[in-house]
């Protein structure tokens, strides 16, 4: 087994707001091994945002740790200085953010930019201006000397996911955070950046922690899989078994709700009725019963533990457990 | 760059264009016969005849404007009615007065709003953010003229630290005169700008090119100071551009309370009595302090953001 990178464990965030606190997440746990991908897969509000931001500590002011660790290569990152944060941002972890068209400084050229994300090398600004360069050759940004001196705006979405791709991998970090990077472009610019992020990640042997609620990129990207739903993780393990085998009835939904997965045409796309519950006020029992046609009498009072069913395949749903057959 | 400044300027020269030509003719809708007002009762009919025929008052209005005009761009703004001097030697002389008191103003405030501003944006909500914004809206809400009169009142005749009246000779004594006044006109635009500097500021750390940075590492210094201020600092700009037109008009009334020479009082002076050479004279110079500077603040702001400079 190889060495793990990153432990979520038991992981609890909430936001402090004027209706009281809001749980974005309840007790998280999964892990992130070296060189792997993992999918962090749900719908829009489930937590995956606050996850990341958690990881990297950029996190809104309102923002409580109530429990839980988040240890990268062994240091509990919730237990560290800022200045330790900042030691390892951009450095061992970095990040490529969801919206290409917001995530550059809108008043400073890409060579600026990509020179500034360098302050922690000693080298020659000719040095560094050819390293960026070469990275943006890297991920297919053709002519990149003569780009560096563009403003943000004078490239298209694609270009600019490209360039912050390039910028998240300048450092040769050992963990690469992707926020839905393809979520604001189209489909045939997600083909390329994935294809890309599958070659940048063979040559740079980084883990990535790919968030996305796009089923099909994360079945081709990833390694294992992690299903959040209302802050909490429904289920998680291989990325063939999650798939083929899903053992809760949200992920089973999910499937079937992906585009990509529906073979006949039809009048109306399958949803999955109802709505994710209200985090500030959570009821009692299992969190997707409200949603769930199998719900049994015990959903409405206990909560499912997220129990191994097999190796490296785990869930959290009464349906799994003996008592549901008898 | 370039052709964005050219486009800007061409811009420029034809509001200054406009604005002339509307005041042209504005003044001469004013009621009552500006020869008889210039002469008094007394004058014999002959001299009033020359006087009307010296100023073209006899002409078609759209005439007059063509003479106007025609004279204008030999750079000759006509003969003061009184003194008999060139009307351009006469603004020329007072222009540097109102500009020293404009500049002065702007500077002073602008350093201190911005300073202000940015502070409080960077620790929002605390007891500091909120003891800047009390005293930010009771200084945009001082009325300039109350503030010339009790400055006056303390500073200069009760506790005789700054001069009262005049502009002073030479420089120290000049910059010695221009305390009172500059601070009179230009306190309302320290709460103005810092008022500004701080939601702009806030917007700017909410966006997400600012958590990019910070998810690189940047240190907190660089990541306010150049990645946000930089573009939080654009709208004050353009609000500095603006603000040089309405300062122009805060001089006028700082030039009377405080004696002081320039633009203002000469626009008053000779408003009063119908001298219309040094009216236009000085409208013309100060419409084109407003629009020249309104220019610059466009030109300073597409310098600073490119998306402003248009496509190459």
């Amino acid at each position: 087994m190889t060495e793990t990178l990153l432990e979520i464990d038991r992981l609890s965030v909430d936001y402090e707001t004027a209706r009281g606190d809001l749980k974005a997440l309840r007790d998280i746990s999964f892990d992130v091994r070296k060189g792997e991908i993992v999918g962090i897969v749900g719908e829009s509000g489930c937590g995956k945002s606050t996850l990341i931001s958690s990881i990297l500590r950029l996190t809104a002011p309102n923002t409580r740790f109530r429990q839980g660790e988040v240890r990268f290569k062994g240091q509990d990152l919730l237990q560290a200085t800022e200045r330790q944060m900042r030691d390892l941002r951009g450095a061992d972890i970095s990040i490529v953010f969801q919206d290409p068209m917001q995530t550059h400084n809108p008043v400073l050229t890409i060579g600026q930019q990509m020179l500034d994300i360098q302050h922690r090398s000693k080298d020659s600004k000719a040095d560094k201006l050819a390293r960026a360069a070469k990275m943006l050759g890297a991920v297919g940004i053709p002519d990149p000397e003569a780009r560096l001196a563009q403003f943000p705006h004078e490239f298209s979405g694609g270009m600019r996911q490209r360039i912050a791709i390039a910028m998240a991998l300048m450092s040769e970090p050992d963990l690469l955070i992707a926020d839905e990077p393809t979520t604001a472009l189209d489909a045939t610019l997600e083909v390329q950046i994935i294809e890309r992020l599958q070659e940048l990640q063979q040559e740079f042997d980084c883990a990535i922690l790919f968030i996305s609620h796009h089923l099909g990129v994360i079945a081709e990207l990833c390694d294992r899989v992690v299903v959040m739903y209302a802050g909490a993780v429904i289920e998680s393990g291989d990325v063939r078994e999650i798939f083929h085998d899903p053992k809760h009835p949200y992920t089973r939904r999910l499937i079937d709700c992906d585009p990509g997965h529906i073979k006949e045409r039809a009048r109306v796309l399958p949803t999955i009725p109802g709505e994710v519950p209200d985090l500030a006020n959570l009821p009692g029992g299992c969190i997707f019963r409200d949603r769930c046609e199998q719900a049994m009498a015990r959903c409405a009072t206990d909560v499912p533990p997220l129990t191994q069913l097999k190796q490296g395949h785990h869930a959290a749903c009464w349906l799994n457990h003996e008592e549901a057959n008898t | 760059m370039l052709i964005f400044a050219i486009r800007r300027f061409g811009l420029a020269f034809l509001i200054l264009f406009v604005a002339v030509t509307v005041m042209f003719l504005m003044i001469r809708a004013v009621p009552g016969d500006p020869v008889q007002i210039m002469l008094g009762p007394r004058a014999t009919p002959e001299l009033q005849a020359r006087l009307t025929a010296e100023l073209a008052l006899d002409q078609p209005i759209w005439r007059q404007l063509v003479i106007f005009y025609g004279n204008l761009l030999q750079g000759d703004l006509g003969i003061d009615v009184f003194s008999g001097r060139a009307v351009t030697d006469i603004v020329f002389q007072q222009l540097p007065h109102t500009l020293w008191l404009i500049f002065s103003s702007i500077i002073w405030s602008a350093a201190l709003g911005i300073g202000i501003g940015a502070y409080a944006a960077a620790h929002p909500n605390t007891l500091i953010d909120r003891i800047t914004a009390a005293i930010s809206v009771s200084f945009v809400a001082a009325p300039a003229f109350v503030v010339a009169l009790l400055s006056l009142l303390i500073f200069a005749v009760n506790l005789k630290w700054f001069p009262a009246i005049g502009a002073g000779e030479g420089f120290w004594d000049r910059l010695n005169h221009l305390v009172l006044p500059a601070f009179a006109i230009g306190l309302s635009w320290v709460g103005y700008i810092a008022r500004l500097v701080r939601a702009s500021m806030l917007e700017v750390m909410g966006e997400s090119h600012v958590r990019t940075a910070r998810a690189f590492g940047i240190n907190e210094r660089r990541v306010v100071m150049v990645y946000a201020l930089r573009i939080a600092i654009l709208p004050v700009v353009t609000v500095i551009g603006v603000g040089m037109g309405f300062l122009l008009s805060s001089a006028v009334f700082a030039e009377i309370v405080f004696a002081r020479p320039g633009l203002g009082k000469l626009v008053i002076d000779s408003i009063t009595t119908r001298n219309y050479p040094i009216v236009m004279g000085s409208v013309l110079i100060s419409t084109a302090l407003f629009v020249v500077s309104t220019a610059l603040a466009d030109l300073v702001n597409a310098w600073l953001d490119p998306r402003a400079r248009g496509s190459k």
